[in-house]
């Protein structure tokens, strides 16, 4: 018998190691390009800068209305995104493809845009009503309600893909065991998509943090008052205080890398062990 | 007594017509037929988490047809167990009781005896991720049976196993059912596995069911 028989067995003396290189010169393009962001920031800015800024009260407002609106936003977000996406993820019923697509819209409309759509909702009569209340617009609550138009539709979009990701089967048991769908819901879907909520949180904290263009329009740029730090840094540039931006900006990343890790090391010890 | 009558039940294009067999109260019956027959969709059906077109269900003389799967009082164990991953094999042991708000001590006693009947009393502690497949189905085994249901379904429960683990459960199986006196319906596709456990075996193809013994 022939030993050149083609087709027989696969090749077996190929290295992967052309294929690994490929992935890495690839992908490592934008990898690069963060880390070159980030180190010409922080090479165009010194220490003292840092310090300086810090010892500034309007920034210190700034740090401090940045951390608790995106906290509040981030716990909202959640608040919504869980039943959205649970329904979503779960449920057929009349008008889901329309939800779907509405979901979508703050995520693709420039955030200038959602900023504006939020100011002609607060004049309208049912916005003026509410603000006859609690003043809305151009005060500390249109920053929050701007951060989380936007922020709330990718928490969203995470939570569903999280349910999906999760067995009904399980569910199914549970019902049979006497569960409703609420208690199944409660003990057996809700503890599995922990790991989830906490992405989804996450996603949606950073998300806020770097929003701008709605709370722009909505909130206006009051130093003190509705200034979150990506406000600092536009006033900062407008002011012709590129140091001063830089700065800003590296904080910034400090911030969200500190929130980010804390909340990575966190999940991680709480994710259950092998967890599908 | 588990009396299915003129079922029919659609999933797609898929259907099965006008479905009757009864298994009488106690016995171990075993339903049989090719993979894409619609065992598993009759067996939803029988737990209430597939919606049926038309027939009725009865279990212990009671038509549970329009019942939710949570009164009908069914234990269930489907193909792939989808046990609980954030849960221990206790607290899958003690799951119903907990939602039947039963008391420490009775739930305690429970999972002891469910353990103790079951050989899993060393893994109580464990999470499903770390279980054999063989300590996976008593596991979802004694879930099942955690609430003391008259009737218990299942799913083709031994298809992952290997043959000497099967061999303990086909004891096991035989042990549960003697004394918990439950009424058993048990689908899989292996004759070996039918004449091994059954009382009656019910053959399902072409959406028809048949008696074979």
């Amino acid at each position: 018998m022939s030993s050149r028989r083609r087709g027989t067995t696969p090749s077996t003396g190929r290295s992967d190691v052309p294929f690994l290189v490929a992935l890495g010169v690839m992908g490592g393009f934008y990898v690069l390009l963060i880390v070159g962001m980030l180190v010409a920031d922080v090479l165009s800015t010194t220490p003292g800068h840092l310090w300086a800024l810090l010892k500034n009260r309007d920034i210190r407002y700034s740090i401090k209305l940045s951390l608790i609106s995106c906290t509040i936003t981030a716990i909202l977000s959640v608040w919504v995104a869980v039943p959205l996406g649970y329904l979503l993820s779960r449920y057929q019923f009349r008008g889901k493809a329309l939800l779907d697509v509405l979901l979508d819209i703050p995520i693709v409309l420039p955030p200038l845009v959602i900023g504006l759509c939020l100011l002609i909702l607060f004049s309208t009569p049912p916005g003026r009503g509410v603000q006859q209340f609690v003043q809305v617009t151009y005060a500390i609550p249109s920053v929050i309600i701007a951060q989380f138009a936007v922020a709330a539709a990718f928490a969203v979009r995470t939570m569903r893909v999280a349910f999906d990701q999760i067995s009904p089967r399980q569910e199914q048991v549970a019902l049979t065991l006497g569960c409703s769908r609420s208690q199944a819901f409660w003990r057996v879907v809700l503890p599995q998509a922990r790991q989830g909520v906490l992405t989804a949180g996450t996603v949606a904290w950073a998300r806020a943090m770097g929003e701008f263009g709605p709370v722009l329009v909505f909130s206006g740029t009051t130093r003190g008052y509705t200034e979150v730090l990506p406000t600092t840094v536009f006033l900062e540039l407008s002011t012709y205080s590129l140091e001063g931006a830089v700065a800003v900006s590296v904080l910034m990343v400090i911030v969200a890398l500190v929130v980010l890790l804390i909340v990575r090391v966190y999940g991680m010890g709480s994710a259950p062990v092998g967890g599908r | 007594m588990i009396r299915v009558r003129d079922l029919t039940i659609r999933v797609g294009s898929f259907a099965l017509e006008g479905v009757s067999f009864t298994v009488a109260a106690g016995r171990y019956a075993v339903l049989m037929g090719k993979t894409g027959s619609g065992k598993s969709t009759l067996l939803e059906a029988i737990t209430g988490l597939r919606p049926i077109e038309a027939g009725s269900v009865e279990l212990l003389g009671r038509d549970v047809t329009r019942l939710k799967p949570a009164d009908r009082g069914v234990g269930y164990v489907p193909q792939d167990l989808a046990l609980f991953p954030t849960m221990t094999v206790r607290e899958h042991l003690a799951f119903a009781q907990a939602i039947r708000g039963w008391d420490r001590t009775p739930t305690e006693q429970r999972v002891a005896e469910l353990a103790d009947l079951l050989g899993i009393d060393h893994l109580l502690d464990r999470q499903p991720q770390g279980l054999s497949g063989g300590e996976a189905q008593r596991t979802a085994l004694g879930r099942a049976l955690s609430f003391r249901p008259r009737v218990l379904l299942l799913d083709e429960p031994l298809s992952a196993l290997d043959e000497e683990t099967r061999e303990g459960m086909y004891d096991l199986l035989r042990t549960v059912h003697r004394e918990t006196g439950v009424t058993v319906l048990h689908v899989t596709h292996s004759l070996t596995e039918a004449k091994k456990l059954g009382d009656c075996i019910f053959r399902l193809a072409d959406g028809k069911i048949g008696e074979m013994a």
